[in-house]
């Protein structure tokens, strides 16, 4: 009883930590898909993870103006984001804490974190932070209502708002081909592009002050605060990536009572089925330009509507009487 | 002598307050009413008064806001600041709010209803010199006017022709349908416009900031909830069992006064106006979910109704809570600097710390952020809405994809609307000299900010007691509560339905990000031992150390004015910039038309001046036209008594 | 058989989706396009239909529509506005957004009426039928908010694909009904595309609201 128990906790630690360690590797993978298909070599895959120590080795200045705001945020930014990202159900639905993951306080803790970096982009009072403060919370505005829609068609097909719970449902169904669900799939990769700062939204690698909105945020930081947002973002993409892995493509996921066998291969089709979608997204990126900040709404609008339209195509196929 | 006695006000209501609110909470949870009857009022009927469980509820809400109010306005400086106008009415006022919830008959109701319009009144107008708060004054005694008239209207149509104005009588013979659906109209309009629902909303925006703060606080925290007690009892216990198209007036209403009154806030530069026009917000907010409870009950859906109930019951107490810290706040500041608007602030976080803090904690509430209280209600809400698409008629099915979509709208909006309030006022680099001078506010009003941002930290972990706390009177209200927390894996989880189909754990993910903040924090300091070192901002190599280089509360709003702004009110930006050699500053301005003050205000507004003119023609009559009116009104009544007996 | 009935409404929930992206576009030739797309769309999914019914003559219908509504009809729009020099933008009446929430109502709208209305027959053809109308109304909606002459064209043309589709779903309909269908939508290019010709010929232009300048009996 004990040893299970033990066994669960281990479990959940496991997710919680092994989320953490894959975070740089799906950004490498990224970014060196972006290169090869851009007929350059690229920096190594394992890059990630030598920017961050760089970084933290690295001296932090901070602006005289800044207050104790902008020297907390980043740990809480990464607490948070770290969080949300060890809830979703990656390698096992039915670990110890899956209850937890409710998709709505889910996406909550993410606003959180993104309410708390426009906070400490606005500290310093220089232009970069407002532009990119403002710019953000404006896409917030705009993915928040999609979002919404999603998951109101997921439950509407699953019944819940459990994240464990969804994923059984879709697990447990024959494989259904339902048009509502596609449009969903749709939106919520719109939504995600729009959330973690991707190509046509932001471009992660900018520096030009016109099309920055999250590099703006954080222009200010330096040295371990920096490390610990960039952890935070390379986080964001991974809960991201394992949210619609875990939503539309459950498979290979391994059931509450399976044993350490049934987890390491669950971890293993995890692993790979993220590392595919982070490669998805790089060929992504590299297909499609930017787009001006004001046509942003048409876009994530775009998402909007198909959300819209999975619930009335929800609502046609689900019968009238509910 | 009379300086002595006023000068007691606040201390004495404090404790008033605070003793009505520990009787309120022992009925609420448990059970038990108190019912009296005074021989005042109404010659044989009297004065009834009753405290149930919901005016118990409600009672709690309001008597905490005075609690705080009065703490704070323990603090202010009796020889500087305008209290004798306010002193005497403050307890007045909050008396006023108390009796609305005991009052059992609809005398008692409108009496004290109308006793609390007319203190506030007279607070909103304390300044009277100041324009500003003349015409707020105006606006809200007519808006106040037109309420009260619709609530007659509404327990005249409850009392029905036998003319029962007790409340008892009303509960025993519920009304036809027609007589219904009027009732809950002039009830909406009644409760509404002393909500802020929009299109009855303009007085509030004017009226809430032009009081003092403490009293705002009270206005917008605490007499929204007497508006919101007012519905409450009328569509819940007056008016007997519900039809189901009953929702759509206060869903409808509620969504589009949400996204609209985050629009207005955006836009606006003042910091009170802001805080009012989000208080428009939250009351949307809460007539969604009163709505979907009407909805879920009609349909028999007990479990579902409960959800929609406690949302709204818990966002009424949660708003109290932060809106009431807010007001506070914004006093603060208002004090600290003697100025209100967002484009002199800035940098306050150095020089007011507490206020900051606190402060900070009520914006992170009021935007609906775990693991604080306004979560709580909001995933509620949420959870309401997407049980919504269970119900049967197909009206309120396609409706709630919409509701859920403005709803998470309101959200988003709240969220980028008090992180511009708090980024442009409390962060960044003073923008005037009287913000750069500020200094923290006494030890009073701390000690009340600092007591509300508590309770908003602690309603976020233990919402769940909140919502049990609750469950007597929902079953009252709705027919059944929230499920216990023994169903779920925790004795702190929210549980929605049932544990299997939503639960919301605030103190575990609270704990879980305590947790991951700690670790960070030790990893990362025993990984990168390095003090940081204070430098200059980054300034591309131009130092500029003039603070109006940073971004203002305008050009925070510009994003969202371009997307939302130029649809809804017709923003148009224009700059006009001097030819090269001409030395005149560029101008940059915007304009917007409100398009619901010209529909509800401005065209009946003129149109009852036209008719007021045309009108104005009867008092130049002849002796000879007199006697041809006075002879015309003798014969139709006596036509009408013919036709009628 | 509910893998043919998934298939089947992927397929028209996809013809859904390219009449909103109908509404969405900016530019003549994008719109060309996405007409093309629909077609192609609407003959992948009669021919889908004709597969799984086993009614080899829905063969023939998907065919039609794929070379004349996917293939010949855009590219020889496409030429008529080359020629013409007709302005690249689409001139709207009201915006993008607006134009999407209505047809978001709209599909409601037919979602709710065959819901009510259809109670006694099977789901399947209920939901395909409310599928189709919902595109038939987006189709007179483009006609409506956009100004062109050729976006109407596509617009009215988008309503015939949304009623072949609703007949796909209806049992028993003759060939000869299909084939008099492709013929009514070729007569009415051939009329609107005459049309077309003579009004730039004598106008300049073929932005309906300049013509409704012309009109003598205006209001």
């Amino acid at each position: 009883m004990t040893g299970d128990l033990v066994l669960q906790v281990l479990a959940q630690g496991a997710q919680m930590f092994f989320v953490l360690l894959i975070a740089p590797l799906a950004i490498g993978v990224v970014r060196q898909i972006k290169a090869r298909l851009m007929r350059r070599q690229g920096a190594p895959l394992l890059q990630g993870y030598r920017d961050l120590a760089k970084l933290l080795r690295k001296e932090s200045v901070v602006a005289e103006s800044a207050s104790w705001l902008f020297r907390a945020a980043p740990s809480l930014i990464f607490a948070l984001t770290w969080v949300a990202a060890a809830l979703v159900p990656s390698f096992a639905s039915g670990l110890m804490f899956n209850w937890a993951a409710d998709v709505v306080a889910l996406v909550a803790l993410l606003g959180a974190a993104r309410a708390l970096l426009a906070l400490a982009g606005m500290d310093v009072g220089t232009s970069f932070g407002g532009i990119g403060s403002s710019r953000e919370m404006m896409i917030a505005t705009l993915a928040e209502p999609a979002m919404m829609l999603i998951v109101l068609t997921l439950a509407i097909a699953a019944g819940t708002t459990r994240l464990a719970g969804v994923a059984d449902f879709f697990i447990s169904e024959p494989l259904a081909v339902r048009v509502s669900l596609a449009l969903s799939l749709v939106a919520l990769i719109i939504v995600a592009l729009a959330e973690n700062a991707r190509i046509p939204v932001d471009n992660p690698v900018t520096h030009l002050e016109l099309t920055m909105v999250h590099e703006a945020m954080i222009l200010e930081y330096s040295g371990r605060h920096l490390a610990l947002i960039e952890a935070a973002s390379y986080l964001k993409l991974v809960l991201y990536l394992s949210l619609l892995i875990c939503l539309f493509a459950p498979f290979g996921m391994a059931p509450a009572t399976a044993g350490v066998g049934g987890w390491l291969l669950g971890l293993l089709v995890w692993t790979a089925k993220l590392l595919g979608g982070a490669a998805l997204l790089g060929v992504w990126e590299v297909s499609i330009a930017k787009m001006r900040v004001f046509r942003l709404p048409d876009f994530v609008g775009v998402a909007f509507i198909f959300g819209f339209l999975a619930i009335l195509l929800a609502f046609l196929t689900g019968g009238a009487g509910q | 002598m009379r300086g002595r006695a006023l000068a007691l006000v606040y201390p004495l209501s404090g404790l008033a307050a605070l003793a009505l609110a520990i009787v309120d909470l022992r009925v609420l949870l448990g059970g038990g009413e108190a019912v009296a009857r005074l021989p005042i009022g109404l010659p044989g009927i009297g004065l009834h008064l009753r405290l149930d469980a919901l005016s118990a509820f409600f009672g709690v809400v309001i008597n905490g806001g005075v609690l705080a109010a009065s703490v704070y306005g323990m603090g202010f400086d009796r020889a500087k600041e305008l209290t004798p106008r306010v002193e005497p009415l403050f307890p007045l006022f909050a008396a006023a709010m108390n009796l609305v919830l005991i009052a059992d008959d609809a005398y008692a109701f409108l009496f004290s209803w109308e006793l609390m319009s007319l203190t506030s009144w007279a607070l909103v107008v304390a300044r009277h010199t100041d324009p500003e708060s003349r015409r707020a004054g105006h606006l809200y005694l007519v808006m106040a006017a037109i309420g009260t008239t619709a609530l007659l209207f509404a327990f005249g149509g409850l009392a029905g022709p036998a003319g029962g104005y007790a409340f008892d009588t009303i509960r025993a013979h519920a009304p036809g349908p027609a007589v219904a659906a009027l009732v809950l109209a002039a009830a909406l309009v009644g409760c509404g416009s002393k909500g802020g629902l929009i299109p009855l909303h303009a007085w509030l925006p004017l009226a809430h900031p032009a009081a003092p703060s403490h009293v705002s606080a009270l206005m917008s925290g605490v007499m929204t909830k007497v508006a919101i007690y007012g519905f409450v009892r009328i569509a819940f216990d007056l008016l007997g069992p519900p039809a189901w198209w009953w929702a759509l007036p206060p869903i409808v209403l509620g969504s589009v006064t949400a996204v609209l009154g985050l629009l207005y806030a955006v836009l606006d530069r003042d910091l009170k106006r802001v805080l009012a026009y989000s208080t428009i917000e939250n009351v949307g907010v809460i007539f969604v979910a009163l709505g979907l409870a009407i909805a879920f009950r009609a349909n028999g859906q007990n479990a579902a109704a409960a959800v929609a109930m406690t949302a709204a019951l818990l966002h009424a107490l949660n708003h109290s809570w932060f809106k009431s810290l807010l007001f506070l706040g914004a006093g603060a500041v208002l004090h600290a600097t003697g100025r209100r608007d967002l484009e002199g602030l800035g940098g306050l976080i150095h020089r007011m710390p507490h206020t900051a803090l606190f402060f900070l904690v009520g914006a992170l509430a009021i935007s609906a952020l775990p693991p604080l209280n306004g979560f709580v209600s909001e995933w509620l809400l949420f959870q309401a809405v997407i049980a919504a698409p269970a119900l049967p008629q197909s009206a309120l099915r396609f409706a709630s994809p919409a509701i859920g979509a403005m709803l998470a709208l309101a959200a988003a909006l709240a969220a980028a609307c008090f992180v511009r309030v708090y980024g442009i006022a409390f962060l960044g680099r003073p923008r005037s000299v009287e913000a750069a001078q500020a200094h923290d506010v006494p030890a009073a009003q701390q000690i009340a900010m600092g007591g509300l941002a508590g309770l908003c930290v602690l309603g976020g972990l233990f919402g769940s007691v909140l919502a049990q706390a609750l469950a007597p009177l929902l079953r009252e209200l709705v027919g059944s509560g929230l499920p216990n927390a023994d169903h779920g894996p925790t004795p702190f989880s929210l549980i929605a339905f049932d544990p299997s189909r939503s639960i919301y754990d605030a103190p575990i993910i609270a704990l879980f990000v305590a947790i991951a903040s700690v670790t960070t924090v030790l990893v990362v300091h025993r990984l990168s031992a390095r003090r940081t070192r204070r430098g200059p901002a980054w300034d591309c190599g131009f130092p500029d150390p003039s603070p109006a280089t940073q971004y203002t509360a305008s050009s925070f709003a510009q994003p969202l004015r371009r997307v939302y702004g130029a649809v809804v009110f017709a923003a148009r930006e224009t700059v006009v910039m001097p030819p090269p050699g001409d030395t005149r500053p560029a101008r940059f301005s915007v304009a917007t038309i409100d398009f619901v003050w010209n529909a509800a205000y401005g065209l009946p507004g003129r149109a009852v001046l036209r008719l007021s003119e045309r009108l104005n023609a009867l008092q130049f009559l002849t002796i000879r036209r007199y006697l041809v009116l006075m002879f015309t009104a003798l014969v139709i009544l006596l036509a009408i008594a013919a036709v009628m007996i | 058989m509910n893998y043919a009935y998934e298939i089947s409404h992927l397929l028209a929930g996809a013809m859904l989706v390219t009449s909103f992206a109908l509404l969405y576009q900016e530019r003549i030739a994008a719109v060309l396009k996405t007409f093309a797309a629909q077609s192609i769309t609407l003959a992948l999914a009669v021919a889908w239909a004709a597969w799984s019914q086993d009614r080899p003559d829905l063969f023939i219908t998907a065919l039609i529509a794929f070379t004349l509504k996917g293939i010949i009809i855009p590219v020889a729009l496409h030429r008529t506005v080359a020629r013409l020099g007709i302005h690249r933008e689409v001139e709207k009446v009201v915006g993008v957004g607006i134009a999407l929430i209505v047809g978001l109502a709209l599909t409601a709208l037919a979602q709710a009426l065959l819901l009510k209305v259809a109670q006694g027959s099977a789901s399947h053809a209920r939901e395909e039928l409310a599928l189709a109308l919902a595109i038939i109304l987006l189709g007179f909606l483009m006609m409506i908010v956009r100004r062109n002459a050729v976006t109407q064209v596509v617009g009215f043309m988008s309503m015939e694909n949304g009623l072949i589709l609703a007949a796909t779903g209806a049992r028993g309909m003759p060939l000869v009904v299909e084939v008099s269908v492709a013929f009514s939508v070729l007569i009415a290019l051939f009329v609107f595309a005459v049309f077309v010709f003579r009004i730039r010929e004598r106008f300049d232009t073929i932005d309906i609201e300049a013509l409704d300048r012309m009109r003598g009996d205006r209001r």
